[in-house]
């Protein structure tokens, strides 16, 4: 099968301090994979060196050019990095993703503009066009740079915690749309969230300095050690039951 | 018929400078409000008083001194902030006091002639030169160009940085022109508005737009407008009650600004209080 990015012996550092280190991995077409693991384990800094934000220290990461034309990946950040009190439109934020590939000088055709009422249209957001995002609240502002990301139609998209925008209304919306949009692209969604996203994700990446893959959804004891601290899982069956861990 | 002459011709540069100072302002200031770089801004125009020093100490243009210290002070800022640790508020107050300190020193050591402060302070309509016209000029023509041609680099690019990064390797070059961009824009203001008040001049007008409206452009257009305006009363009034125009173009500045928000005020509260009543219903 023909990977899209494949990541061999990368180390990635903030001055001294070794975040990344020896990582090999492999991102494939349709694959939809969580990356879980401790805060400050790196699954950020993994995201930000797929997309060119952090320069690897040591090792190399190599696109498909077949797959991956002009660099196309979608990219949802942790947080909203922009200001939401800057005078901007929904219209606007959604069109940025279209500024991949484009040159400075960047005039907006007129088929352009058709496809940000689409993607608009698509997620529900057609009434909010030309709000500005301080209007909007946490799940609209969620599907906005949702919008963002999908836009161009990227063979990969990368999520940064979707679940931190916290609007639970729309909670099983969004995930259904990432179910939709991964029979188009490759997710790789990062998330401490590991009880939601493990019944949408197909394997996961357990990222804590070092990258351990698993290639099935379920999640092994080992995968919970690396947290080092007590974890919460809830699972689907006739009674919904939590496991906490032992006593001392 | 000398005084008619001059009447005219000084009515035709008054007229010119508010344009010119309009769109500069109006397109500087958007960006600076919007990115919320408006402490900044006031570091940089404050900065660049040590280069109007210098340039009379040295015997050259003080505002060719001004545009050197005030494109060297944003850099100096950010390099301080970002490199050097040191907080960007704390940074902005070192330069912005030490720029007019080396001003002070030099005007003062300037044998024989010393230059009237008050018309760098807070402007003066009679010691702008054509050269200062037409420099302005330049400017709008610049500022215009650039920003109709690279609207949505440099609107996406102040937006969110980081989300540019992933697309696009400019930001850097982008940022660092329109930085520099806006230090000319404020150094060539000072001679009509003077350095305390030249900060207003970017920054009152954006926020009258944006009381109406929450599209870049639309605001830009407003800002210009709003700019002209206040920059015309301003120096109606400064004409006639003999008043340094600087003061009097930003109070009619802000005299607008608070009528536009008073006029939105009550725009606001009618059909606000519908939509509470309607909300209050099914709550």
């Amino acid at each position: 099968m023909a990977y899209l990015v494949e990541i061999n012996s990368l180390s990635a550092s903030y001055g001294d301090n070794t975040v990344l280190e020896d990582i090999n991995f492999k991102i494939y077409d349709h694959d939809f994979i969580g990356v879980i693991g401790p805060n400050g384990g790196g699954k950020t800094t993994l995201l930000k060196v797929i997309l060119g934000l952090v320069k690897p220290v040591k090792g190399k990461i190599i696109f498909n050019r077949k797959l991956l034309i002009g660099n196309n990946t979608g990219y949802l950040p942790q947080i909203a990095t922009g200001d939401l009190n800057y005078p901007v439109t929904v219209s606007d934020v959604v069109l940025s993703g279209l500024m991949i590939g484009k040159g400075v000088v960047s005039r907006v055709s007129s088929q352009d503009k058709e496809r940000v009422v689409e993607v608009i249209e698509e997620l529900g957001l057609t009434s909010m066009r030309r709000s500005s995002l301080s209007e909007l609240s946490g799940g609209q502002l969620q599907r906005v740079f949702l919008g963002r990301a999908i836009i161009g139609n990227p063979k990969l998209l990368l999520l940064d915690e979707p679940g931190n925008f916290v609007d639970t209304n729309f909670e099983k919306d969004f995930y259904d749309k990432l179910r939709e949009l991964n029979s188009r692209m490759a997710i790789l969604m990062v998330s401490h969230d590991i009880g939601t996203i493990s019944s949408h994700v197909k394997s996961f990446a357990c990222v804590n300095r070092y990258l351990h893959y698993h290639p099935s959804s379920e999640i092994s004891n080992e995968q919970l050690l690396a947290y080092g601290c007590p974890i919460q899982l809830i699972t689907h069956g006739d009674v919904p039951h939590t496991v906490l861990k032992h006593h001392d | 018929m000398e005084g008619s002459i001059f009447q005219y011709s000084f009515v035709i540069k008054g007229l010119l400078g508010a344009v010119f100072a309009s769109i500069t302002a109006g397109l500087a200031g958007t960006y600076i409000v919007s990115k919320r770089m408006v402490f900044l801004s006031g570091g940089i125009t404050h900065a660049s008083f040590g280069g109007i020093g210098i340039g009379y100490f040295a015997g050259f243009n003080p505002l060719i001194g001004a545009a050197v210290f005030a494109i060297l002070s944003a850099i100096g800022i950010e390099y301080l902030s970002v490199r050097q640790k040191i907080r960007e508020d704390s940074a902005i107050g070192i330069l912005w006091a030490l720029g007019m300190a080396v001003g002070i020193i030099f005007i003062y050591l300037t044998p024989g002639y010393t230059p009237n402060l008050i018309s760098y302070l807070f402007g003066s309509i009679l010691t702008v030169t054509n050269a200062d016209i037409t420099a302005l000029g330049v400017l709008s023509v610049v500022l215009i160009l650039y920003f109709v041609i690279f609207y949505r680099s440099i609107l996406y690019i102040s937006f969110d940085e980081t989300f540019a990064r992933t697309y696009s390797s400019y930001v850097d070059i982008f940022k660092y022109i329109t930085t520099s961009l806006i230090a000319l824009t404020i150094v060539l203001n000072i001679r009509m508005a003077g350095i305390v008040l030249v900060i207003s001049l970017l920054t009152i007008p954006p926020n009258i737009a944006m009381l109406f409206t929450r599209v870049y452009s639309t605001i830009v257009i407003g800002s210009i407008i709003a700019g002209f305006i206040g920059t015309v009363t301003g120096y109606v009034i400064a004409y006639f009650a003999g008043i340094p125009v600087g003061a009097t173009v930003i109070f009619s500045l802000g005299t607008i600004w608070i009528i536009a928000k008073l006029v939105n005020q009550l725009c606001k509260t009618k059909p606000d209080s519908g939509d509470h009543d309607v909300k209050s219903k099914y709550l």
